[in-house]
């Protein structure tokens, strides 16, 4: 049945692409029914799922059976937990994106394509089958920013590409050597993940393989496609940006790198360690200064993907628990913040410079984009009761134990979250109105917050709270995956 | 080998015999009763009948299958002259399949007055690779080469209205005389070396010798020659000048189907007759013998092909750059030097052959309807023409590799083969120089892309109106690019029994 996750979002494609164009209404009308019964249907995927560490088979059929290579989708809570994060954030893209008139079927059409490929990276247990999944993502991020986007679309679009294809390249290189080297009759994730791969393979194969896949992490210093992206991206392509497609990136570099190549993990970690504890506080710095209010958040995703990072190589059950509900959680604030950011807030003053709309006294026109915003802060900040919170507190104690040293700066990036986080909310929303700016909105009233932007609102809040009250909840789903054969090279090598 | 009668031989090169008796019949009718006639109805007829005669040449080898136990042995007539086995048979399946969609893009053109001539020469082009695939022996290879050649010299000329069209011919020719007298040479050092023009026998006499300089000098005038047939650097001078003065269904026949003659008889020259010369082409062992040769090349031409290709213009010459890079690629199945190599080249080829030809459907259409080829010609096609920019899409992202499409899983298993080729991975370096250079290759597709779906048409422009056959045929290409990067079994698991079968003779 998640397989089906799959399917509906190209189906949905095709029926996109053979609808009569000029019809916005229908179109996104069609979006939204796909990406709900997507999300019903992961929803159900994992109501099925048996708390534990078997991994569920899905579909499982011979695709190339000359060279080995199966159709294996499959489903642990790893995979259950990002289904269900890609599939919120895509109904509530659909919901924050229902003012595109531009184009509108072609826009939801990739749209559905990059949340299929998503959901194909997430649920595959065959290494070229994810691989296919993960490229065949590219295409349509390009396209999303390239038309539909804003500041410097064209360039943006073309870099996060390029970098994305480049991070794939690398991923490339290793798997067909590790194929190779395994002696060439599967690319089955689990046989892979058991054959014993030479030392020195591993050594140079791992870097590879994980950078390759961290590139779309945003893992500094290989992340500066990320702000331009998110910063040019139309709103729901930055929220599934943010949202989801980093976690492509992570949860490659978990479900692959780390499962294959343990030897080569002990040796890098402190390495790569150390590049997450610098995309945390650099990430932090830099959003602390910038000017425009979408750059502040896109810096702010680099810095929390570097507690997802920093959590999968502390190889501890908390730490790395903690990254896949990190994963989860910045999902969906990224998601709300960008939300805001786009749609509420730029769709409506056209602007997103902070000077500006520290004028305009936002607080009071739109008081309910304010107090969204104020709740999305709080969460990313880590505030206790928030998502956020529950899976950074993990992360840390996790890089306790492993890192101490790290986990002291990664607290001190927090901080600095907390300083830019406030900062930005202080200048977009309650800064000190200039009677000019005043007159200039009474002048031209902004549309009023719309009910389907409200709706999506409410769902990510809504999530973002439960899952910060009752971490347990996707705790329970996500820590027994750990468990599966799949890490048992971690766990053999005394790392787990 | 003596005891075979004239009539088992025809039997054997009845394929050959149709194709030839179409471009005859193709040329009669046209000059006879057709010369009145309005253009588009004088080309439909033509092109009906060369396609008949393809069509029954392809029935012929697939109908005709010997039994297997007679096929496992294959056959090798008169000193190699001309073999046959089940991957012969499949690839010229795969030749005449080009010539059909050559014959199909074609249709609808008005660069020449000359209908029957140029549909003639298509078909006579294609028997000289039909003939060169099925030939063991270094007289057959050239002659045949020569019929190509000479065939594919006068297509490029055809567009009389265009003087670029002459001067790329011209190019062509020059190149191409030079590179035959290359080859000649190579080949005559290797028989004097061998004293045998068949493959087998040449292998037999040199895989124990020592390489010495004279074999040496054979080995690198062979590549040279083969060099300027597939377009890699250094010798690839020719080719952008000629994609983009030809007519554009004479460069699509030139991309397509003599690549795929031309780097199936290389890779059986090599792997066959020059087996135990190979020498090693691993980073920093390099021994005498083909292999560097070949690597060289190859990482040339990756290189040159695509940093060229980013700042062309002109989307026919990007295309040739591009051609130039894939041949690049290609050349890692040849550099295998195995089983799996060759069928890794062939699928890559033929893959290619077939996106290539529809890129060059599209340009064909496009170039027509605004009177230019540029980059920036094809503003606004996904808006003026939905279908043509939709095929285009899939043309541009198989050839830049990716997923789920056929270019991807050629170039994976590409790299599948050379990284397994060999000790300790020697061809690593090379591979991952590669992929490196793949991903460059995506700006460029990109950038045709971007102009397609991003940059609005110009002002006044109208949406492009296309026949309903070129529609099909595009789609149809497109489709097949799609299904053989889904479902490559299809095509790999006959290619795979196919050369386990060749290999047991």
């Amino acid at each position: 049945m998640l397989g089906w996750t799959v399917y509906i979002s190209f189906i949905g494609v095709l029926a996109l692409m053979l609808m009569p164009a000029g019809r916005p209404r229908a179109a996104r009308k069609v979006a939204l029914l796909t990406a709900i019964v997507g999300l019903v249907l992961g929803l159900a995927g994992t109501l099925q799922h048996k708390i534990g560490p078997e991994i569920d088979t899905v579909a499982k059929v011979p695709w190339i059976p000359s060279l080995g290579i199966e159709y294996y989708l499959g489903a642990d809570g790893i995979s259950l937990t990002l289904v269900l994060l890609t599939g919120i954030a895509a109904v509530v893209g659909i919901l924050f994106s229902w003012n595109v008139e531009h184009r509108a079927k072609e826009f939801f059409a990739f749209y559905l394509a990059l949340i299929g490929g998503v959901y194909g990276v997430f649920l595959s247990f065959d290494v070229f089958l994810l691989f296919v999944f993960y490229e065949l993502a590219i295409i349509p991020k390009y396209f999303l920013i390239a038309i539909w986007g804003s500041t410097n679309k064209e360039y943006a679009a073309m870099k996060l590409a390029l970098y994305s294809f480049v991070g794939s390249a690398m991923v490339l290189i290793g798997i067909v050597a590790a194929y190779v080297v395994s002696g060439g009759h599967t690319m089955n994730l689990l046989e892979l993940a058991k054959y014993p791969f030479p030392e020195t393979f591993q050594h140079w194969a791992f870097p590879l393989v994980f950078i390759g896949f961290a590139v779309l992490a945003g893992m500094w210093p290989f992340h500066t496609w990320a702000p331009t992206g998110h910063v040019a991206a139309p709103t729901a392509a930055s929220m599934l940006l943010a949202g989801v497609v980093m976690k492509l990136g992570a949860y490659g570099a978990l479900r692959v790198a780390m499962t294959l190549f343990p030897l080569g993990l002990v040796a890098w970690r402190d390495v790569i360690g150390l590049l997450a504890v610098i995309g945390i506080v650099y990430g932090a710095m830099v959003a602390l200064v910038q000017k425009d209010f979408k750059f502040v958040i896109g810096y702010s995703s680099v810095s929390h993907m570097g507690f997802v990072l920093l959590g999968l190589v502390t190889l501890n059950t908390i730490g790395l628990s903690g990254a896949v509900l990190q994963m989860f959680s910045h999902g969906i604030i990224a998601g709300l913040l960008f939300g805001v950011v786009g749609r509420m807030v730029y769709d409506r003053t056209h602007t997103r410079e902070l000077p500006l709309l520290e004028g305009m006294r936002l607080s009071k026109t739109m008081p309910f984009a304010a107090g969204t915003f104020a709740i999305a802060s709080f969460a990313s900040m880590g505030l206790p009761g928030f998502s956020g919170f529950a899976a950074e507190v993990q992360v840390l104690i996790g890089a306790w134990t492993a890192f101490p040293t790290y986990a002291v700066l990664a607290g001190l990036g927090i901080l600095v979250g907390v300083a830019y986080t406030l900062r930005v909310l202080q200048k977009s929303f309650f800064g000190e109105a200039v009677p000019k700016a005043e007159e200039l909105t009474h002048a031209h009233p902004l549309p009023p917050i719309s009910i389907p932007e409200r709706i999506g609102a409410a769902i990510l809040i809504a999530i973002t709270i439960l899952i910060g009250l009752y971490p347990k909840l996707l705790l329970d789903l996500i820590g027994p995956s750990f468990d599966s054969p799949l890490f048992e090279g971690l766990r053999k090598g005394g790392l787990l | 080998m003596s005891g075979i009668s004239y009539s088992e031989i025809l039997k054997l090169v009845a394929p050959e015999m149709l194709v030839s008796l179409a471009a005859l019949a193709v040329l009669a009718i046209d000059l006879l009763v057709m010369r009145e006639a309005p253009q588009r109805y004088r080309f439909w007829t033509g092109a009906a009948f060369a396609g008949l005669g393809c069509g029954l040449a392809i029935a012929w080898l697939l109908a005709m299958n010997p039994p297997p136990h007679s096929m496992s042995a294959g056959l090798s007539l008169l000193q190699g002259t001309y073999a046959d086995d089940v991957l012969v048979r499949l690839v010229k399946v795969a030749l005449l399949v080009m010539t059909l969609f050559t014959l199909a893009i074609s249709m609808e053109s008005n660069f020449t007055d000359h209908i029957g001539e140029y549909l003639a020469l298509i078909l006579l082009a294609t028997v000289g690779m039909m003939f060169l695939v099925s030939s063991e022996n270094l007289l057959m290879v050239f002659i045949s080469l020569e019929l190509t050649s000479l065939s594919l010299y006068i297509l490029t000329a055809f567009n009389k209205r265009n003087v670029e069209s002459a001067e790329a011919a011209l190019k062509y020719f020059l190149f191409g005389g030079m590179s035959a007298a290359f080859t000649l040479f190579g080949l005559s050092l290797v028989y004097g070396l061998a004293g045998s023009i068949q493959f087998s026998e040449i292998y037999s006499k040199l895989h124990a010798a020592k390489i010495d300089t004279l074999l040496l000098a054979a080995i690198v005038m062979t590549v040279i020659g083969f060099g300027f047939k597939i377009a890699a650097v250094p010798f690839h001078l020719w080719a952008p000048d000629a994609y983009q003065g030809a007519p554009t269904p004479s460069a699509a026949f030139i991309a397509s189907g003599s690549k795929v003659a031309s780097f199936f008889i290389f890779a059986k020259l090599m792997m066959q007759a020059f087996a135990g010369a190979e020498g090693n082409g691993a980073w920093r062992h390099f021994t005498p013998g083909w292999l560097p040769v070949v690597a060289t090349v190859a990482a040339c031409s990756m290189l040159l092909g695509n940093l060229a290709a980013i700042v062309q213009g002109n989307v026919k010459r990007l295309l040739a750059y591009s051609a130039i890079a894939h041949a690049g690629y290609a050349l890692l199945g040849l550099l295998s030097n195995s089983q799996q190599g060759m069928s890794s080249l062939i699928y890559y080829i033929v893959t290619y052959g077939l996106t290539v030809l529809g890129a060059f459907g599209v340009v064909a259409i496009v170039e027509e309807r605004t009177g230019d080829a540029s980059i920036s010609s094809f503003a606004g096609l996904g808006r003026r023409q939905p279908l043509l920019g939709l095929c285009m899409m899939v043309f541009m992202l198989s050839l830049a590799g990716i997923p789920p499409l056929a270019g991807f899983f050629g170039k994976f298993y590409l790299f599948t083969a050379a990284i397994g080729a060999g000790k300790d991975m020697g061809m690593l370096w090379l591979v991952i120089f590669a992929i490196a250079m793949s991903a460059v290759s995506l700006y460029y597709y990109l950038q045709v892309l971007k102009q397609i779906y991003v940059v609005p048409a110009v002002e006044d422009s109208r949406p492009i109106v296309v026949p309903v056959s070129s529609r099909i045929i595009l789609s149809l290409l497109a489709l097949v690019v799609v299904v053989l990067g889904c479902a490559p079994e299809l095509l790999l698991g006959r290619l795979i029994t196919a050369i386990k079968l060749a290999s047991h003779q």
